[in-house]
């Protein structure tokens, strides 16, 4: 028995994909060329499936700041938050954060994922019960395996089934945590956030809000999912990333619990890791600085978002998304969803191919995601492309996109 | 089996169907991974259409430790019963 061959089903299907000609888990963008762009296979390629949501990886004002953090505090910090990592600037940034999010306090982590995990697993223990969305992503799973808690699973986006479960479970577990998600990573949509806190109050449960998606692109603040949907004080503790709309790598939890910062020593994900480097620190401040300061970022954002979706939707492809930043075209099956993220990449667009069991009911897709740094120009370019496609499918027969769509 | 614990094994059987393979018959000992269609992605769907049809919770703790059918009707009487 060989310690690998445990992945022999996985390894089969990759082969077989890498086969037909392409690794789509094998990208390498070999240059960058801007936000929107960069060079993959020796191609100029519009990139549409980076979640660099206001396009901020290359503005000159977070660019500097990583620069000047570089040459004033070094590449990295050689230590934990709870050793010799915590410098003035995670102090700084800390700070930043509770005030951007209107909260008393805010952690931050290396990573989006290790926040996630931090948070659930400081939060919740054995003796807790977790509710989590069915369609959580991968850390809030993680994360509530960590914790110990008995985790619960409720249907997607469903604050009955939610309710009937907590009164099921009313007698069992100390505390009770809900974990949702402010915008879903692979359709784009946003939870009903005030029948889930209705459900939550009646129930005295704490609610986890995931804005990993929403903040910096829902909000008139940009605060994310539970400020568009005017529903902040209902929430008891939001986690959020650096490496989607702040355009660096890390993640941070805030809150208004007067004991939250208890954390700081009891959180093993915060505590026995490396600190974030400086250069992401700084960055990421002016990141916020830049969504505070230009709202037309987010205004830019959604325009892009709208026209893309408006345009692939007109193509008669099978948009599965709401309208949101983030698109995703659902195909009949894997070697469908290959061939065409295949052909669109030939064509010099990169998208994301999403296929079970990474995505909601087992679809197979191809997820876009959109930036401000899109320009007009790029949209209706990445729309000829993915026309092009539509036409060799319906041409092949084998598949007719318009009927994958309405029947 | 009590007449109990009969009427639970159909019920669980004909939610099960789904994912039996013709040559495949179900009883207590039948391999829910390995001898029929069930991933870990159709383990969850599963629990959840059991969760609905019995109206229960299984926490997702107790998944990965189901191993055949008995396993699985052992959880959901433990499960109903708990309620």
């Amino acid at each position: 028995m060989d310690v690998f061959d445990k992945y022999a089903l996985v390894s089969g299907r990759h082969s077989k994909v890498v086969q037909a000609g392409a690794d789509p888990f094998g990208v390498c963008v070999n240059q960058v060329l801007s936000a929107t762009r960069g060079r993959i296979n020796g191609r100029d390629t519009i990139l549409v499936g980076t979640n660099n949501y206001l396009g901020l990886t290359l503005d000159p004002e977070c660019r500097d700041a990583a620069i000047a953090a570089i040459r004033e505090h070094g590449t990295g910090t050689t230590g934990s938050r709870i050793a010799n990592g915590t410098y003035a600037i995670h102090r700084e940034l800390e700070q930043d954060i509770a005030e951007f999010m209107g909260r008393r306090s805010a952690l931050v982590f290396p990573t989006g994922y290790q926040a996630n995990l931090g948070m659930l697993a400081g939060l919740a223990g054995p003796r807790d019960v977790i509710l989590m969305d069915a369609d959580s992503h991968s850390s809030i799973y993680d994360g509530c395996r960590l914790s110990g808690a008995t985790v619960v699973r409720f249907r997607h986006n469903d604050p009955e089934d939610l309710d009937r479960r907590l009164s099921r479970l009313a007698d069992q577990g100390e505390c009770k945590l809900i974990v949702v998600e402010g915008i879903y990573s692979m359709l784009g949509d946003q939870p009903p956030l005030a029948a889930f806190a209705e459900v939550k109050e009646r129930h005295g449960a704490y609610l986890l809000v995931d804005e990993a998606h929403s903040v910096g692109v829902l909000g008139e603040h940009g605060r994310g999912a539970a400020e568009a949907q005017g529903v902040e004080a209902a929430v008891d503790f939001i986690a959020g990333t650096f490496s989607k709309s702040l355009g660096a790598v890390g993640g941070f939890v805030a809150s208004d619990h007067p004991k939250f910062d208890v954390l700081r020593f009891c959180c093993r994900q915060y505590m026995f890791t490396a600190s974030s480097c400086p250069s992401s620190v700084a960055s990421v401040r002016a990141a916020f600085r830049r969504i505070r300061e230009e709202p037309e970022l987010r205004q830019r954002l959604w325009a892009n978002a709208g026209a893309l979706y408006e345009g692939l939707i007109a193509l008669g492809f099978d948009v599965c998304s709401a309208n949101s930043p983030i698109i995703a075209v659902r195909l009949p099956d894997e070697e469908t969803a290959f061939w065409a993220w295949h052909r669109l990449l030939e064509g010099g667009v990169y998208v994301n191919l999403a296929l079970p069991p990474g995505t909601p009911n087992g679809v197979c897709l191809l997820r876009c995601s959109v930036s401000a740094a899109h320009t007009p120009d790029e949209i209706a370019e990445v729309c000829r492309r993915f026309a092009r496609v539509a036409e060799e499918l319906n041409r092949s027969g084998t598949t007719q996109v318009r009927l994958a769509a309405h029947g | 089996m009590t007449p109990d614990d009969d009427q639970l094994f159909r019920d669980v059987c004909a939610i099960l169907e789904r994912y039996r393979p013709a040559h495949v018959q179900l009883t207590p000992a039948t391999e829910l991974s390995g001898e029929l269609s069930i991933d870990s992605v159709a383990a969850m769907d599963l629990i959840m259409e059991i969760e609905d049809k019995f109206g229960i919770d299984i926490p997702i703790n107790l998944v990965s430790d189901l191993r055949n059918l008995q396993d699985l009707l052992d959880v959901v009487r433990q499960q109903s019963e708990g309620r």
